[in-house]
């Protein structure tokens, strides 16, 4: 393949790359490009006030940087790896399942292995792309509240970007290698899940069990901590003072990034041409179901939560997305547990955690059950009421939710009986809210477009975050300040009026 | 109920659904109960627009819809009860194996699962899938998927089966199994609606043939029917269909 041909291919990829991020961002909509674009400029700019809230504090930092300053700078910077890593993950898995794609890449005659290289650089850019934008409201502050040492702070994005997109072809083509093909897409879906979250909550675990409080700050700046670390002189700490502007760990960095990155493109390109064909081969599994006599007597309505439920259970977009919930919840769960021994008054942070967890989980279900119908025109042809068919699939989101925070809120109730029922409640308000925005918004979609499910409907998507906010603070100042959850309470219920209001369903 | 009524499986009177222009346009039709009836037309004609609203899956404009002597837009639950609808696009449950999809198809239309546990499997090793009874569907062909549609279909023991496009995709093995299996159906009763563009099909198993153009019905009758029409008693099928659209077109 000439070097011309590879930079035509290296075009086509970051073009594509475009095209997908930009229909991400438009629903598919060509007119709503300028819009999405204005969007985007003023949610970056908007982002520049969590962002001050986050890292102003360390804009006037001075050389030298002490020990407990390195360990939270360095914490950060892994932390923000350890996300973009969770996104390469499912970027790369992505790739190897377009299979349409794939089919014409290796049908065409080029060299595989160099078409997967370009294609291995493009997932990075990708990749790097992504961090760079994220993270530039957190660098502007830095910038403006102290100085342009901090643009270098740019350079150790885009090694994160580098080593993380590096990082997560290795991951999957071993995963491809160890587990094969058919298992390697809900597996990565689960890892990326676990690494963007676990390390967040094995920091708050941490602090629950030394300071019983859920703040990472707590751990990060003890003693303990301070003791247990490296030396001020350890390379461990050279991203943080790469980002801090000191030349040297910078220039290291980035060519150790761009050195991994060409190690992962000359030793898995090849690797990777034969995972995809193997993929290709493969992609669809055969995956053997129940024995078991799936025919049972019972109502229609029966039928569907049977068929629902199944369907959930078999959802590998469930199966991570619960599994990273729950990993959330874990942390809430320790300090209940330390709770029955020290009746500490930071119980009650459970409660908005929980009713938040509620409220998202019960959005991403009911989208599932409600607008996810693989077989419209099946279950429309159906003897039954349409009524009948929306109740049958919102029993099904609510006895979920119900199974899953149950056995939370009856631990709770045994520390603190009275907040388990404002916990048990707000559940209910929360998964409820959630559910009927998804009624509200609904359009009929296949299962497999959930990724999207945002783009189709913002006001739907903003709402369902409003919500679970606005009900976990409600339940939170029940708990506190009752004539402050009023207010709260009042104000979230307005603001699903006019959800209702506004939504296609009225019509 | 008038006694046409009760002879016919299907009487839709003045059919109308407007989109962005009119579809399908106050459309009679009767389809005579126990008969294979193939609808055709070009692309655009409004065959599927129509089916859709048989079956309940679109509300028309205007018209009214009669299923075996029930009216479809007033009592839809009961008209869905004895019909069954298959789109040319299978549309199955990836995560389910065929038997769980029967199984819940059976279960929507209130089937006794003693009944239909046999029949389910009888159905789907009629139409070649007996290795595959518990595989999850996620993995089968287009012609596999459509094999598991159409036993879905037919597992809750229809008395009018319509079907839109229902052989896109099969093979010819499978194409002759389906043909054979809605014959079978035929001959025990059952009526079938199908749209085609395999003008073949239409020629060897429709006792009647519609054709429609601009959501209208420009043609009926048995094919020597439709040969006497045209006046060219030795002209096929294909000839006669090109030259009733072409007409159309030309008119409008």
């Amino acid at each position: 393949m000439s070097s011309a041909a590879l930079t035509w291919f290296a075009r086509h990829e970051i073009r594509l790359a475009w095209r997908e991020w930009l229909a991400m961002m438009t629903a598919g909509r060509r007119f709503k490009k300028r819009t999405a674009m204005v969007g985007l400029i003023v949610f970056a700019a908007v982002l520049h006030l969590p962002a001050y809230a986050v890292v102003g504090r360390f804009a006037d930092l001075q050389p030298p940087l002490d020990k407990s300053t390195l360990i939270v700078i360095t914490t950060t910077i892994f932390l923000a790896w350890a996300l973009m890593l969770s996104q390469a993950i499912e970027s790369v898995t992505r790739v190897f399942y377009a299979r349409a794609d794939l089919d014409l890449i290796m049908s065409s005659p080029v060299a595989l292995s160099n078409v997967f290289s370009v294609r291995i650089a493009a997932i990075a850019l990708s990749v790097t792309a992504m961090a760079l934008l994220l993270s530039t409201p957190f660098v502007d502050v830095l910038v403006i509240g102290g100085g342009s040492r901090w643009f270098a702070a740019y350079g150790v994005v885009i090694t994160i970007g580098l080593s993380a997109a590096a990082m997560a072809v290795a991951i999957t083509i071993a995963l491809f290698r160890t587990i094969g093909a058919s298992r390697t897409r809900l597996v990565a879906q689960i890892l990326a899940a676990i690494i963007g979250a676990g390390f967040v909550i094995a920091l708050q675990i941490a602090a629950i069990m030394s300071y019983g409080t859920l703040s990472r700050f707590a751990v990060l700046t003890s003693d303990a901590a301070a003791a247990f670390a490296p030396d001020i002189d350890s390379m461990v700490w050279w991203p943080a003072r790469a980002a801090f502007g000191e030349a040297e760990p910078l220039l290291l960095l980035l060519a150790g990034g761009f050195l991994l990155l060409g190690a992962t493109m000359a030793i898995f390109s090849a690797r990777f041409a034969d995972t995809a064909i193997r993929v290709s081969a493969n992609a669809a599994p055969a995956h053997q179901g129940f024995r078991a006599t799936a025919f049972r007597k019972g109502s229609r309505q029966r039928a569907l939560r049977w068929k629902e439920f199944l369907l959930l259970r078999r959802d590998p977009w469930l199966v991570s997305q619960t599994l990273m919930q729950l990993l959330y919840l874990v942390p809430p769960g320790v300090m209940l547990w330390r709770s029955f021994a020290d009746r500490s008054t930071a119980v009650v942070l459970i409660t908005p955690v929980l009713v938040m967890a509620a409220g998202q989980l019960a959005g991403g279900l009911a989208w599932l059950t409600i607008s996810g119908e693989d077989a419209a025109d099946l279950v429309t042809t159906a003897p039954l009421p349409p009524s009948s068919v929306i109740r049958a699939k919102v029993e099904v989101v609510l006895i979920t939710i119900g199974a899953i925070f149950a056995p939370l809120v009856a631990a709770l109730a045994f520390a603190a009986p009275l907040q388990a029922a404002v916990t048990a409640l707000s559940v209910a308000i929360a998964a409820a809210a959630a559910t009927s925005i998804q009624l509200w918004f609904r359009v009929q979609a296949r299962r497999s477009q959930f990724r999207r499910r945002q783009t189709s409907s913002r006001l739907a998507t903003f709402a369902e975050a409003f919500s679970s906010i606005g009900w976990a603070a409600t339940a939170a100042l029940a708990l506190s300040i009752p004539i402050a959850a009023v207010v709260t309470g009042l104000m979230t219920a307005g603001m699903l009026a006019a959800m209702w209001k506004f939504s296609p369903r009225l019509g | 109920m008038k006694p046409a009524e009760q002879s016919s499986a299907l009487q839709v009177k003045g059919l109308t659904k407007r989109f962005d222009r009119v579809a399908v346009d106050a459309l009679d039709l009767t389809v005579r109960t126990g008969e294979f009836y193939a609808l055709l037309g070009p692309n655009g004609a409004g065959k599927t627009t129509t089916l859709r609203m048989v079956a309940g899956l679109l509300r028309p404009d205007s018209g009214s819809v009669s299923v075996l002597g029930i009216d479809a837009l007033s009592d839809p639950v009961a008209a869905k009860q004895i019909t069954a609808w298959v789109s040319d696009e299978p549309m199955i449950y990836d995560k389910l194996t065929p038997l769980e999809y029967l199984a819940f198809v059976a279960g929507l239309w209130g089937i006794d699962p003693q009944i239909a546990q046999p029949s389910a499997q009888d159905l789907l090793v009629s139409l070649g899938l007996g290795p595959h009874l518990y595989e999850r569907c996620e993995g089968f062909s287009k012609g596999m998927r459509q094999k598991v549609a159409l036993a879905g279909a037919l597992v809750h023991e229809p008395r009018l089966i319509i079907l839109d496009e229902p052989l896109t995709g099969l093979d010819a093995v499978s194409a002759r199994h389906v043909k054979g299996l809605l014959g079978d159906r035929v001959r025990n009763g059952c009526t079938v609606i199908m749209t085609t563009h395999i003008l073949e099909v239409a020629e060897r198993m429709a006792d009647r043939i519609g054709v429609i153009a601009l959501g209208r019905l420009v043609a009926e009758g048995t094919l020597a029917e439709l040969r006497q029409q045209s006046g060219k008693n030795d002209t096929s099928l294909e000839d006669m269909f090109i030259a009733l659209v072409d007409v159309e077109a030309a008119a409008a």
